[in-house]
């Protein structure tokens, strides 16, 4: 992807020559509550290009979910401007120019399986043929086309996230944004769903927002690591993360990969992380 | 049958002791009533088959509930079916006019704050309020205008069931979590596809075990709306007149007769649950 | 001769709900209580108004002047009636049965089998019209307080029976472990970890027993009592058309049925303020 480097006070900006996904400049969000302030996110300036995969990665408390919000009109700034799609953030919320995937399924218990991964679809007003052919192709895609008549309740932690995930597809959006969502389960399901999400990520060629607690999943995922500084959170350091096209697990154990999880260790302890 | 043993046996143990009680209180009846030359084991079996006993035997009120149910015409006024269908006719009108006034009462609750803050309050205020003082008064004023027999009844008995309603309901149309909240936000559903879509699906496990409590209020709303206004027909009228005629038996009988109703009525929306469960792959 | 009632009645109204409008925008303490009174106050205005400008018979309807003057007349006969019902038979009924229902709970803790029989049973006797046990209480306990006493303690049982019971279950099997871990014993646990877990539902029955014993007192006196009583004033005062002595009473009994609610909640969120429903 040709890229113009430019640097600006200390903080890398990449601007490439089709226009951003997402551009943040100076964002902040503080909440007030009971008279109390809290600086969730302070000064956060970042460019994501179309087809990037970008992870947010810090500890607890570091505005990692509070900006992932933001860009969802889940959450409003308090200072600065944030666009996506070029648009206002509710503007693209009512465009629905993406897929959000939360922490947990967040499945209706009463319908479907099916009819869970159709619920955007109904609300956008499509046609029943149209919303059957996606919910199929999609719950296809991550595996679980067997599963369609099954309610949420008799499917595993990950299987029902990753029913959440084709929910997310269905709506076939640009942008898809994840908060931690294999944060709940257990090791081998989450290198497995990772596995899945990747090969999903360079078939569709979206462009992710992906927020997590976990360094491996960080890099093997991403495109580039944006490393956020404990409360108040803003941008520590942004890291390439150049590990090619088709990434199986066991990449994990190359010298590259170990080398990019170093370099994101070393931002976040730089940053009092581990304090 | 594992299931029913513990149940089957504290019923064997009722109804040991309710023999026991019948005997012991209709004892001083028995001796009053017996022959000089009856035995002690006569004295004692009569205890079980006196015509206005202080506690009846079971077997004995089984007995009156055969002939009220079977022994007359169903519109005879001695039919204990007649005086069944008369309260629970009411109780069921009653019933439907809470859950539908419950249901619209706890949707305008949630969307609209000033409603909540105005009638909340005032909600639970009514359940404290005995309205059993206020049924005769109620009678009276309905009486006065023209609307006797059912609506009355019908308005005590939807009195005491709406407020499980509405509280259910309320509690079940803000249960969704925020989570799922911000799914349909991120949807950018309209107001009424969240209702539709989220909120009531959602409240539907709330609503029915309140829906049970409000149709066994129901019942006991039409049987006392009965009482203080002498009224001539429905299961608190033969409670009535059975006090006044001294006829235990007849008490008795209106008593389990009460009792099945409001298993009927129970049972009725568990069938209407489970046909809603149906649907919904196994679970509420 | 309606365009005056009618008129201030629609700007009573348009002027009342603008008012409770803004006043629920307010989150403090002092406004959640004024937004209801406020809605009370207006009820009552809008009934004094209908009533005295429409001309409405005090046979139907008496306004609310006209029952506040009912009630100053009667207060001796409604003091002897509350003395009656409320005092001799609501109160003791009300705790016999509150305390033995607990009682009977903490007794069939022990046995799970029992536990097993009777909660199902007392679910069900919960449900139904046991109201109607008064005409035989009466007949075995006479017409004054001991039989209203005993309609309000059968009445009361099986709601905390039922609550209960589903309270001492309610502690975690974690919380039950750790007392395991401390070599606790059946009592210790009973007292330290499963009765204060089961208060939350103890008070709720508590409530719902207060709103119930009312209920049970007066429908008993319906079957007979000595020439007090609420229910009996209702009774016969209804039967002579004496309307006002009636609304009275009724004003008398829902004023005592929300204040014994009212006075429970208050003592339940002292005591279990650390429950999340208050908390909440």
């Amino acid at each position: 992807m040709p890229r113009d480097s430019a640097v600006i006070e200390g903080v890398f900006i990449t601007a490439s020559t089709t226009p951003p996904v997402v551009r943040a400049r100076g964002v902040g969000v503080t909440f007030n509550s009971d008279g109390q302030q809290t600086i969730a996110l302070t000064d956060v300036d970042i460019d994501i290009a179309p087809g990037e995969f970008v992870s947010l990665i810090g500890p607890s408390g570091c505005g990692k979910t509070t900006l992932l919000r933001a860009i969802a009109d889940l959450e409003q700034p308090t200072a600065g401007e944030l666009t996506v799609n070029g648009m206002t953030p509710e503007q693209a919320r009512l465009a629905r120019s993406y897929g959000y995937v939360f922490q947990a399924p967040a499945l209706y218990p009463w319908r479907s399986v099916e009819r869970n991964v159709m619920l955007p679809l109904e609300i956008m007003g499509l046609p029943r043929a149209e919303r059957e052919k996606r919910a199929a192709h999609y719950l296809d895609l991550v595996g679980l086309a067997d599963f369609r008549r099954r309610f949420p309740w008799q499917l595993s932690g990950g299987m029902q996230q990753r029913v959440s995930i084709a929910r997310a597809l269905s709506v076939e959006p640009s942008l898809l944004l994840m908060d931690e969502p294999f944060g709940a389960l257990d090791e081998i399901t989450r290198d497995g769903l990772n596995l899945h999400l990747h090969r999903l990520w360079r078939s569709t060629r979206m462009t992710a927002v992906f927020v997590t607690h976990s360094i491996p999943e960080a890099v093997y995922l991403s495109t580039r690591i944006v490393v956020m500084s404990p409360r108040p959170g803003r941008i520590l350091e942004i890291i390439d993360c150049d590990l090619g096209g088709e990434r199986p697990l066991d990449i994990r154990e190359t010298p590259e990969f170990l080398d990019v999880a170093h370099r994101v260790r070393e931002a976040l302890r730089a940053g009092h992380s581990y304090d | 049958m594992t299931k029913a043993t513990p149940i089957l046996t504290v019923l064997a143990i009722l109804a040991v002791v309710w023999y026991a009680a019948a005997v012991w209180m209709n004892l001083d009846l028995a001796r009053t009533f017996a022959d000089d030359d009856a035995t002690e084991t006569e004295i004692y079996l009569s205890t079980m088959e006196q015509e206005r006993p202080k506690l009846p035997a079971p077997h004995q009120i089984v007995e009156e509930l055969g002939t009220s149910l079977f022994g007359y015409p169903i519109t005879s006024p001695r039919s204990l079916i007649y005086h069944s269908y008369v309260t629970a006719s009411a109780a069921a009108l009653g019933f439907a006019l809470a859950l539908i006034l419950g249901v619209l009462l706890a949707v305008g609750i949630v969307h609209v704050r000033t409603m909540e803050r105005s009638l909340m309050l005032w909600i639970i205020a009514s359940q404290t309020v005995p309205v059993l003082a206020i049924a005769p008064m109620v009678v009276v004023v309905l009486g006065n205008i023209g609307l006797t027999g059912l609506l009355p009844k019908a308005l005590i008995a939807g009195w005491l069931s709406f407020f499980p309603i509405t509280t259910g309901m309320v509690k079940g149309l803000r249960s969704p979590d925020p989570m799922q909240r911000d799914l349909m936000r991120t949807y950018s559903a309209n107001g009424a596809q969240v209702f539709a879509k989220l909120r009531w699906p959602a409240s539907m496990s709330f609503l029915f075990p309140s829906l049970k409590i409000a149709a066994a209020l129901a019942l006991v709303g039409a049987i006392v709306a009965e009482l203080p206004t002498g009224a001539q027909a429905g299961l608190g009228a033969r409670l009535l007149t059975g006090s006044y005629y001294g006829q235990t038996l007849q008490i008795w009988a209106a008593l389990f007769m009460a009792a099945a109703l409001a298993l009927v009525a129970i049972g009725a929306v568990d069938l209407a649950r489970l046909a809603l469960v149906r649907g919904r792959g196994g679970r509420l | 001769m309606t365009a005056a009632p009618t008129l201030s009645l629609l700007a009573l109204f348009v002027l009342g709900g603008v008012a409770l409008n803004l006043l629920s925008r307010g989150e403090s303490l002092t406004y959640r209580i004024a937004t209801p009174v406020l809605f009370g106050v207006i009820l009552l205005l809008a009934w004094e108004i209908a009533c005295t400008g429409y001309g409405v018979p005090a046979i139907l309807l008496p306004p609310p002047s006209g029952i506040a003057a009912a009630f100053a007349k009667h207060l001796p006969t409604l003091g002897a009636d509350f003395l009656q019902t409320f005092i001799r038979a609501v109160i003791p009924g009300w705790a016999i049965g509150s305390a033995a229902g607990l009682i009977a709970a903490i007794l069939l803790d022990r046995s799970p089998f029992l536990r097993r029989g009777v909660l199902p049973l007392g679910s069900l006797i919960s449900a139904m019209p046991i109201v109607g046990i008064a005409p035989i209480m009466v007949m075995w306990f006479g017409f004054d307080w001991p039989s209203k006493v005993a309609v309000v303690v059968i009445m009361t049982f099986f709601p905390m029976l039922v609550n209960a019971l589903a309270g001492l279950e309610d502690a975690g099997a974690i919380e039950r472990d750790l007392m395991r871990s401390y070599g606790a014993g059946y009592r210790t646990t009973l007292l330290k970890l499963r009765l204060p877990g089961a208060l939350p539902f103890v008070f709720n029955a508590l409530k719902l027993n207060s709103t119930l014993a009312l209920i049970g007192a007066i429908v008993a006196e319906f079957f007979g009592s000595p020439i007090f009583g609420m229910g009996f004033r209702i009774s016969t005062e209804v039967a002579k058309m004496n309307l006002d002595l009636v609304w009275a009473e009724i004003v008398m009994a829902a004023v005592v049925g929300c204040a014994s609610f009212a006075v429970l909640a208050l003592i339940e969120r002292r005591v279990t303020f650390w429950h999340p429903s208050i908390r909440a």
